[in-house]
């Protein structure tokens, strides 16, 4: 699932190595990879078909005729154009003097449309606006108190000096179907009253509707005509297939859509439903939503997103989602630990649990470059690390201060404890100091030593603490250093 | 055991849409013609738009491509009822009831990722029991998403079905507990729990639903009877990926196919199908508690191919 597009080129090119050329067929071929590689993503058939044919384009006219790594120059364009296509980077959100600036969001059922709403309020309220948010969903039960305490959270819980109000008309709800149109004069009123009490904003969460259901459509059309919403935004579900296109062309023909807000991006989709709405729309992605928190609303990245269509990773994400989880103060502790060589069994397994904190562990290492590959064959068991922490919650206090005071019997009565054999024991103790070692030797080193030194470390065998169980260490490594460098600087000004 | 009435005009109906994309085209594609490397192309097209995912087609294509190659068929309308029969011997033999535990309360438990549809699912699970004469308990389990448990609460006023509720942020899988304690004094047929959706990825959430689950098994021994994953008909090829993971946790016994009334074609359940061999056994079609239908996978690829 992981393997990455450069390893599919790798084998593509394979065969002409040594002849140092490749051919207008070679390319052909290497594009029928870049193909399944995005349909696999789920970017649209026709998306993939357009985009394949510019690249072609492109390679043959370029450089990687004649390059000697040209797996990599092809990743480079294929790259590239993805981000062409996605980008440019705008979460602007245009403001109109005097206000307010009518922002509607729509989309089909279940994309995130009342989670946004909380979303982008919160997004204002720290950009010191006045906001109002009206509940324009009448169909679904319960939206509009899912949006009141939605706004709710977002008074209560975000950073920042402006002001978050809510419009709701819960008793308008009805049985589906049956108060079609209702919403429009919701909607006039909540513009009425942010119009008399001035808002800068007024946020309308209109309700989940299926492209072609005519009458809710006519409904999202009514809105239109008589609010006259300013930005109309579509919330798309960062999963979808390849439906995506036929909903967001309708959606746009309709409505013309102002900008994208992809949601539930902090799942492991590969995404190309980005990559295919952008280019049916012609609208740009404007927002992401990357989870649950009434602040979890970032900038679209093109970059990210197109390693993560090619499935080439997201070391990105996968710092920041390790930012969320490792507290910083902790992080910072077990960073200079780590340097002096000095990590004991508890930071260890402190940090494993952080680290599983962010999901499964074969799953976070496939959001490694050039890791996901190498995964393939490797079974990397959850299991086993629950076993390994088993055998660490045997020891005493001193033994994982320590480990050195694990003699014969001690040993023995942590076997026991864990219920695995000794040798079990015996060669954690002996993994875990060799990691010791080499965290201690790569605080020194730039990330590239560092790369050779995992390889190193993978290839004596010193990483499988139960197979990959060195990367844990690893990967909170990376994380902390970041943290530590960050804060280190912070502190350095300070003073 | 007829839980659920097959209504196969219904489904049709459901799927015209559907069908009308996939399966009109590709019935005009194949009239008069005759199997060629192009046609394959073509048909693989298809299959890909249709979210079947690019593996499970070049299986379903390299299939085709033997039985081309082989000399038993030629014409188009042969590629037909050979892409069907092929599409319906990967369902045969599954058993697709609900599940029907051999002293009452069954327990099913619904789950999923965010925005599949698991509420309105779980509604109408509770009004076709209902419709059948069976005495129904929701648990509104739901306690993390804003307004989860008043859209439940709603519904069991709709539904006339009584329901068990917890506190806004209150521990998901002590509501469970509850329900199931509720379900065993009241001796109803059928305990249904909704639960909150997670994304596949967020270990500690997957961690909380094993919990609700055996909190549920330890009141209740051998229950639940029937883990009902829901995925979304729209969801792209992340949809085998959330199965796999709902599998690992939970060992989802069967698929809620939602959305199925829409342009989407839901076919990663192929995929889902061909991997975990969990079988699909319901699929909405429509936002009224009545628009569920039993999948029937030869109803499914007949509207999807006509």
């Amino acid at each position: 699932m992981f393997e990455t597009l450069t390893e599919r080129f790798n084998h593509t090119f394979k065969q002409l190595a040594g002849r140092g050329r490749i051919s207008e067929e070679n390319v052909r071929e290497a594009m029928k990879e870049v193909r399944r590689s995005l349909l696999e993503a789920d970017v649209n058939l026709e998306v993939v078909g357009e985009f394949c044919d510019e690249v072609t384009r492109e390679a043959l006219g370029s450089e990687v005729l004649k390059s000697l790594q040209p797996e990599e120059q092809m990743v480079g364009i294929v790259h590239q154009k993805l981000v062409e296509l996605m980008g440019p980077v705008d979460s602007h959100l245009m403001m109109v003097d005097p206000g307010p600036t009518v922002v509607m969001l729509c989309g089909l059922q279940g994309t995130g449309k009342t989670t946004t709403c909380g979303k982008l309020a919160a997004f204002l309220k720290k950009r010191g606006r006045r906001v109002l948010v009206a509940g324009a969903d009448l169909q679904r039960p319960a939206a509009v108190e899912q949006l009141r305490q939605v706004v709710e959270d977002s008074v209560a819980s975000a950073p920042g000096d402006g002001h978050v109000a809510f419009h709701g008309e819960p008793e308008k709800c009805a049985e589906y179907g049956q108060a079609t149109g209702v919403a429009v004069g919701v909607c006039q009123r909540a513009l009425a009253r942010a119009r008399s009490e001035r808002f800068d904003v007024l946020i309308l969460d209109t309700a989940g509707r299926l492209h072609v259901d005519e009458d809710l459509m006519n409904e999202l059309g009514a809105i239109d005509r008589v609010v006259q919403p300013h930005q109309r935004f579509l919330v798309v579900d960062a999963m979808t297939g390849q439906d995506a296109v036929s909903s967001a062309r309708e959606f746009n023909q309709r409505l013309a859509v102002d900008g994208i807000i992809l949601s539930k991006f902090d799942s492991d989709t590969r995404g190309g439903a980005a990559l295919s709405v952008k280019k049916v729309t012609g609208a740009p992605i404007k927002f992401v939503g990357t989870g649950e928190r009434i602040t979890a609303l970032e900038e679209f990245h093109p970059e990210r997103m197109a390693g993560r269509i090619l499935g080439m990773g997201d070391v990105v994400s996968l710092v920041e989602k390790a930012h969320e989880e490792v507290e910083e103060a902790e992080a910072e502790r077990l960073a200079d630990k780590m340097a002096k060589g000095q990590l004991t069994l508890n930071d260890f397994t402190k940090q494993l649990r952080m680290m599983r904190r962010m999901g499964p562990l074969k799953q976070l290492m496939g959001m490694l470059p050039g890791v996901g590959g190498a995964l393939k064959d490797l079974d990397v068991n959850d299991k086993q690390l629950d076993r390994l922490e088993g055998i660490v919650n045997s020891m005493t206090r001193r033994e994982r201060e320590d480990t050195g005071v694990l003699n014969k019997s001690r040993t023995k009565r942590v076997a026991q404890g864990a219920g695995v054999p000794t040798t079990e024991v015996n060669r954690l103790v002996k993994q875990f100091g060799a990691m010791q070692k080499m965290t201690k030797q790569m605080a020194g080193l730039g990330a590239m030593g560092k790369m050779k030194a995992m390889k190193q470390m993978q290839a004596a065998g010193a990483g499988a603490m139960g197979p990959g169980g060195g990367l844990p260490g690893m990967g909170g490594r990376g994380s902390t250093r970041t943290k530590s460098v960050k804060s280190g600087f912070k502190r350095r000004k300070r003073r | 055991m007829g839980l659920f009435r097959s209504t196969i005009d219904r489904v049709r109906r459901g799927l015209a849409r559907t069908a009308g994309s996939l399966g009109g085209g590709l019935r005009s594609v194949l009239a008069g013609r005759s199997l060629d490397e192009d046609l394959i192309e073509e048909i693989e097209a298809m299959l890909i738009g249709a979210d079947v995912g690019v593996e499970a087609t070049a299986a379903i294509v390299d299939d085709l491509r033997a039985d081309w190659k082989a000399g038993r068929i030629s014409t188009g309308e042969e590629v037909l009822d050979h892409l069907k029969s092929s599409l319906k011997n990967r369902w045969e033999d599954v058993d697709r009831r609900i599940a029907v535990a051999p002293e009452a309360p069954t327990v099913i438990l619904v789950v999923g990722v965010n925005g599949v549809g698991k509420t309105t699912s779980v509604a109408k699970i509770a009004h076709s029991l209902r419709e059948e004469g069976r005495s129904v308990l929701l648990a509104a389990a739901d306690t993390f998403r804003a307004g989860a448990v008043a859209q439940l609460s709603i519904w069991s006023e709709r539904l006339g079905v009584s329901i068990v509720k917890g506190a806004q942020g209150s521990d998901p899988a002590s509501v469970a507990y509850d329900a199931a304690d509720a379900a065993l004094a009241r001796k109803v047929d059928v305990l249904l729990v909704d639960t909150a959706g997670r994304l596949h990825n967020q270990g500690d959430l997957m961690r909380q639903l094993v919990k609700i689950r055996d909190v549920i098994r330890k009141k209740i021994p051998g229950a639940p009877h029937e883990v009902l994953l829901v995925l979304d008909a729209t969801s792209g090829q992340n949809g085998l990926v959330q199965a796999r993971s709902f599998e690992e946790a939970v060992d989802i016994t069967g698929v809620f196919l939602s959305k199925l009334d829409g342009t989407a074609r839901g076919g990663i359940v192929v995929a889902i199908r061909d991997q975990l061999s969990v079988p699909v056994k319901l699929v909405g079609v429509g936002e009224r508690p009545e628009d569920v239908e039993p999948f029937d996978p030869a109803t499914f690829i007949d509207a999807i191919f006509e």
